[in-house]
């Protein structure tokens, strides 16, 4: 290859009739010129076609197959074309193209399919990911039940793992986030009670409304998008990496390894990190009722026994491991999904995030309406 | 440093921590040869390689390419040159998302400026070249077997006519004809094109037929540079035991066969 580039690839007609000279780089950047060029070339009806090629500069494997389609389509047009001194390396590389190439065409593209199939093969996919995902909860219902029949078989260390990274290595973050929202709910709140003169009942407001509803939600939501996700990538890189086939082949179940220590390590952390968004949710709350409202810590801390009962304690508490397993699962499951690379684990860990939060809060409205029946 | 010299690796030492792989390896590739690099498995020829192609930084020593430095060079001249070069991975390292065909697309679409069926038809070809059938192009990476993933990392390495090719093992898990019409194949694009190829192989036979230099990593050096021939009669305890062993006399009876 020379270091002063030769100029682009050029096909002149002449001097006699029938004669063409090839000139320059015939290569891959100089190609769509060069069809062009011999798509206007003036080629004879019938008879000999000599290509001289005595003065082409360079060729590179794109132009090679530009040369070789050149030869196979005047010879389709029935003429003789004859390819004048050509390179030895050039007339190699010509004939490597040749012989490779072969008479292989490139497959045509799978045709597109009409609005009709799409729509049923969507509605197939959809139908089939629900089916699945029920296949996957009942699959771990079996599981969950060999290993409590059998507690040996469960996985103390990959248990303690997931306590410690879904668990306490979200303390703090979930601390702020609760403090934070106490901190609005009680401003919010606080100035409409201000107007009344009511500024006590702050302190219901915050505990009923942190206690049954916001805690769990917070920190179920803080938990999908931190550990859910987690659950997810880690499960599908695995499946692209074949280790999940590697662990069946050892026989070990994926299973008992992957799902169902973080599904107890999730059920036992979720209700402790409720109890701990419940009380910095309050912290929260009680820093804004003696700055906005005038009302001490002591006065505040008070009136909780009167405000709220154990039981919307107990109901908030209560609900965090069925948030927990919707968790879990998901994100096991969506792990499980992953097939093909790299874009697939992105795609399933956004999917699992999605269906995971919106699944808890459909949940949550379900427990509130079977509440609200129960009278609690 | 001599005008057809393509690569120049000098005094260079690796170490992850606290264990060094590479102390003191000086290594020069010429213009238009097809220089093999041999060593027991983690003596770090993939370390090696990735260091000459600028992915990983040595710990010391220099490496020149193209006559340029590689280790003071700013991101716009490392690109230029990355341009100029074709890396086949060990591991392949296909784009998943993507066909074969587009990920033989990829370079062709970021270097030049061609209409997208022109740029189908380029990567068909190197497709071809590398020895896969066309119905391969459509498929995903996933979708292929080991051998033929190795011939579309080879096929993409190849997509621009690199000045210089890197090939990390491209040989290993091809059945034996796929993997002598790769060797026919480097052979002949260096000839007609004029590459230079840095190629690591445990592949024996294939270094007797392609190869014009070994160099051979032990000790954390080369240790031993020259044709096949010189190198299968080198005394070196290491050198020796490699190449004089039932696969290495195999080779060599089959190579001299071959002539
Ligand atoms: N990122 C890294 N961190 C730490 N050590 C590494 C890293 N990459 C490579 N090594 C070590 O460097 C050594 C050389 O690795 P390398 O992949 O280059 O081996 P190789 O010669 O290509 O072997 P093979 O023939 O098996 O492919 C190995 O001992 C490996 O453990
Ligand atoms: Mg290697």
């Amino acid at each position: 290859m020379n270091s002063a580039l030769p100029p682009p690839g050029d096909i002149e007609s002449g001097p006699d009739a029938g004669t063409f000279r090839l000139t320059g780089a015939w290569t891959t950047a100089h190609l769509e010129r060069l069809r062009l060029r011999l798509e206007r070339s003036p080629w004879p009806a019938a008879g000999a076609v000599r290509l001289q090629a005595g003065a082409l500069e360079a060729l590179d494997t794109g132009g090679a197959w530009l040369l070789q389609g050149l030869l196979g389509e005047l010879r389709g047009r029935g003429l003789q074309p004859r390819l004048d001194g050509l390179r030895g390396e050039f007339t190699a590389l010509l004939e490597l193209v040749r012989e490779r190439l072969g008479e292989s065409v490139p497959a045509a593209p799978p045709p597109r399919e009409g609005t009709l199939a799409w729509l049923g093969r969507e509605a197939w996919r959809r139908a089939e990911e629900g089916l699945a995902l029920l296949a996957f909860f009942g699959e771990t219902v079996v599981a969950l039940g060999r290993n409590l029949l059998h507690p040996g078989r469960i996985r103390r260390h990959a248990l303690l793992e997931s306590l410690q990274s879904a668990g306490v290595n979200a303390l703090p973050i979930l601390a702020l986030l609760s403090f934070l929202i106490g901190v609005v709910i009680a401003y919010q709140g606080g100035v409409q009670l201000k107007t009344y003169g009511a500024n006590i009942f702050i302190v219901e407001l915050v505990t009923i409304t942190m206690l049954r509803e916001l805690a769990p939600l917070m920190a179920a939501i803080i938990v999908a998008g931190r550990t859910g996700s987690a659950f997810t990538a880690q499960i599908g890189t695995m499946q692209v990496t074949e280790e999940i086939d590697a662990l069946r082949t050892i026989g070990i179940a994926p299973m008992d390894l992957l799902v169902l220590p973080k599904l107890f390590g999730l059920v036992l952390a979720l209700p402790l990190l409720t109890v701990f968004a419940d009380a910095f949710g309050v912290l929260g709350g009680m820093t804004m009722a003696t700055l906005m409202l005038d009302v001490s810590f002591g006065d505040f801390l008070d009136r909780v026994p009167q405000a709220v009962s154990a039981t919307s304690f107990l109901i908030g508490v209560g609900k965090a491991p069925v948030f927990a397993a919707i968790i879990a699962l998901v994100g096991c499951y969506q792990g499980f999904r992953v097939s093909g690379g790299a874009d697939s684990v992105g795609r399933q860990t956004t999917k699992s995030v999605v269906q995971s939060i919106f699944l808890v809060i459909i949940a949550d409205a379900v427990f509130s309406i079977l509440y609200s029946w129960l009278g609690i | 440093m001599a005008a057809d010299t393509v690569i120049e690796v000098e005094g260079l030492r690796t170490c992850f921590g606290e264990t060094c792989i590479h102390d003191g390896v000086n290594l020069s590739v010429r213009r238009g040869e097809v220089l093999g690099i041999v060593g027991g498995s983690g003596t770090g020829k993939s370390v090696l390689l990735r260091e000459i192609i600028m992915l990983h930084e040595p710990t010391a020593g220099t490496i020149r390419l193209f006559g340029e430095e590689t280790g003071d060079l700013d991101e716009a001249a490392a690109d230029r040159l990355r341009r100029r070069m074709g890396v086949m991975f060990q591991h392949g390292a296909l784009f998943s998302s993507l066909t074969v065909l587009e990920n033989v697309m990829v370079p062709l679409r970021e270097q030049l400026r061609l209409p997208p069926a022109l740029m189908e038809s380029v990567a068909a070809l190197k497709i071809a070249l590398a020895g896969l059938p066309a119905d391969a192009g459509p498929k995903f990476p996933r979708q292929l077997s080991g051998g033929m993933l190795k011939r579309a990392a080879v096929a993409r390495a190849l997509a621009l006519d690199p000045e210089l090719l890197f090939l990390d093992e491209p040989s290993a898990g091809l059945d034996p004809v796929s993997a002598n019409a790769l060797d026919e194949l480097i052979l002949q694009l260096r000839d007609s094109l004029g590459l230079t190829v840095v190629m690591v192989t445990h592949d024996l036979d294939s270094l007797w037929r392609v190869s014009d230099r070994v160099a051979f990593l032990g000790e954390k050096k080369v240790i031993g540079l020259g044709s096949m021939e010189t190198l299968s009669r080198s005394e070196h305890p290491l050198i020796s035991t490699y190449f004089q062993g039932p696969r290495g006399r195999a080779a060599k009876e089959h190579a001299w066969a071959g002539r």
